[in-house]
C-alpha cells in the first residue's frame, strides 16, 4: 500500500505540465493487477479489493500490467479445477462504475497483443506516463 | 458468500431445502419461485409483481457475472432493466427493507453478496 504525495504536490504537477496531465486518469484508488487468471488468486483478490472500494463509492482505476493483461483476453473458461474465472468480474466492472481500465503498453507488445485483442475497450498507457498515473491516485494497491 | 454448511431445512412442497446459518440456499439449484415464496414468508414478506421483477434482475445478474451484486450495482442493474424510475435505492429499500442487496439475493436463491455489510 503506497500513499503518494499530498494534494499540494498534485496541484503543482498539474500546474507545471497542464496539457500532458490532462489525459491521465485520476481517482481515489488505483489497483495494479500483475497476475494472470488462474494459477494463483492474486488477480481475483485484486479485483475483489477494487469492487469493495467501488461499492463504498470510491472512484477506482485499474491498471493491468505484466501478466495481468491476460485477464482481459476474450473467450476464457473456468479453471481446470472448476473454479470460477475472473472474466465474469471483468465484465461486471461497469456495473460497479469502474470504467477507468488502463493497460501498460509494454505488457501488451511484449506478449504480441494489441488493445483490439482484448474483451473490453481500454486505455493504453505508455511507460513514461506511469509515474504520473501513480501520482494522481492517493492510494495505490499492488496485486 | 454462501457457505456450504447446512444449518437447517425449509420444507417446500414436500421437499427439504437446505439453508446455511444466514438463511441462504446451500445449493443454488434448489431455487424455484415456490422456494422464494417460502423464504419470503419466513420473514413475513409478501412478494408482489414489483418484487418478482427485481428477483429476475438479480438472477440475470448472477447468470451473467457469477456474483451477487452489492447495493450500488444492484441499483444500476435494476435501472438498466426496469427503467430509471425503479433504479433507485429508495424503491429497493421499500421493497426489501433492511438490506435490499442481501434480502434480495436470499430470495433470488443467490449467495450472499460478498461486498455487502
Amino acid at each position: 500500500m503506497n500513499e503518494t504525495e499530498s494534494a499540494i504536490d498534485k496541484g503543482e504537477v498539474e500546474g507545471k505540465v497542464e496539457g500532458k496531465v490532462e489525459g491521465i486518469a485520476k481517482g481515489d484508488l488505483l489497483v495494479i493487477l500483475r497476475h494472470s487468471p488462474h494459477g494463483s488468486s492474486w488477480l481475483r483478490e485484486g479485483l475483489d479489493a477494487a469492487l469493495v472500494a467501488a461499492a463504498f463509492g470510491q472512484q477506482v482505476s485499474l491498471l493491468f500490467a505484466g501478466d495481468g493483461v491476460l485477464a482481459l483476453m476474450p473467450h476464457q473458461q473456468a479453471g481446470a479445477l472448476g473454479q470460477k474465472g475472473t472474466h465474469g468480474v471483468i465484465d461486471m466492472l461497469a456495473m460497479y462504475d469502474i470504467e477507468t481500465l488502463l493497460v501498460d503498453a509494454h505488457a501488451l507488445t511484449s506478449r504480441g497483443l494489441s488493445a483490439e485483442d482484448l474483451m473490453l475497450p481500454v486505455s493504453v498507457v505508455e511507460g513514461d506516463a506511469l509515474p504520473k498515473l501513480l501520482d494522481r491516485h492517493p492510494l495505490v494497491l499492488n496485486f | 458468500m454462501a457457505s456450504s454448511e447446512i444449518y437447517r431445512y425449509l420444507s417446500v412442497q414436500d421437499k427439504d431445502i437446505a439453508l446455511d446459518p444466514e438463511g441462504f440456499l446451500v445449493d443454488m439449484a434448489d431455487w424455484s419461485p415456490a422456494v422464494a415464496e417460502a423464504l419470503a414468508a419466513e420473514e413475513e414478506r409478501t412478494l408482489t409483481a414489483e418484487h418478482w421483477e427485481v428477483i429476475e434482475v438479480l438472477r440475470n445478474f448472477y447468470a451473467r457475472y457469477e456474483m451477487a451484486p452489492a447495493m450500488r450495482p444492484l441499483v444500476k442493474a435494476v435501472g438498466l432493466a426496469l427503467g430509471a424510475e425503479k433504479g433507485k435505492s429508495l424503491h429497493l429499500m421499500r421493497l426489501f427493507p433492511d438490506s435490499p442487496a442481501k434480502v434480495g439475493a436470499r430470495l433470488a436463491g443467490l449467495p450472499k453478496p460478498a461486498n455487502c455489510l
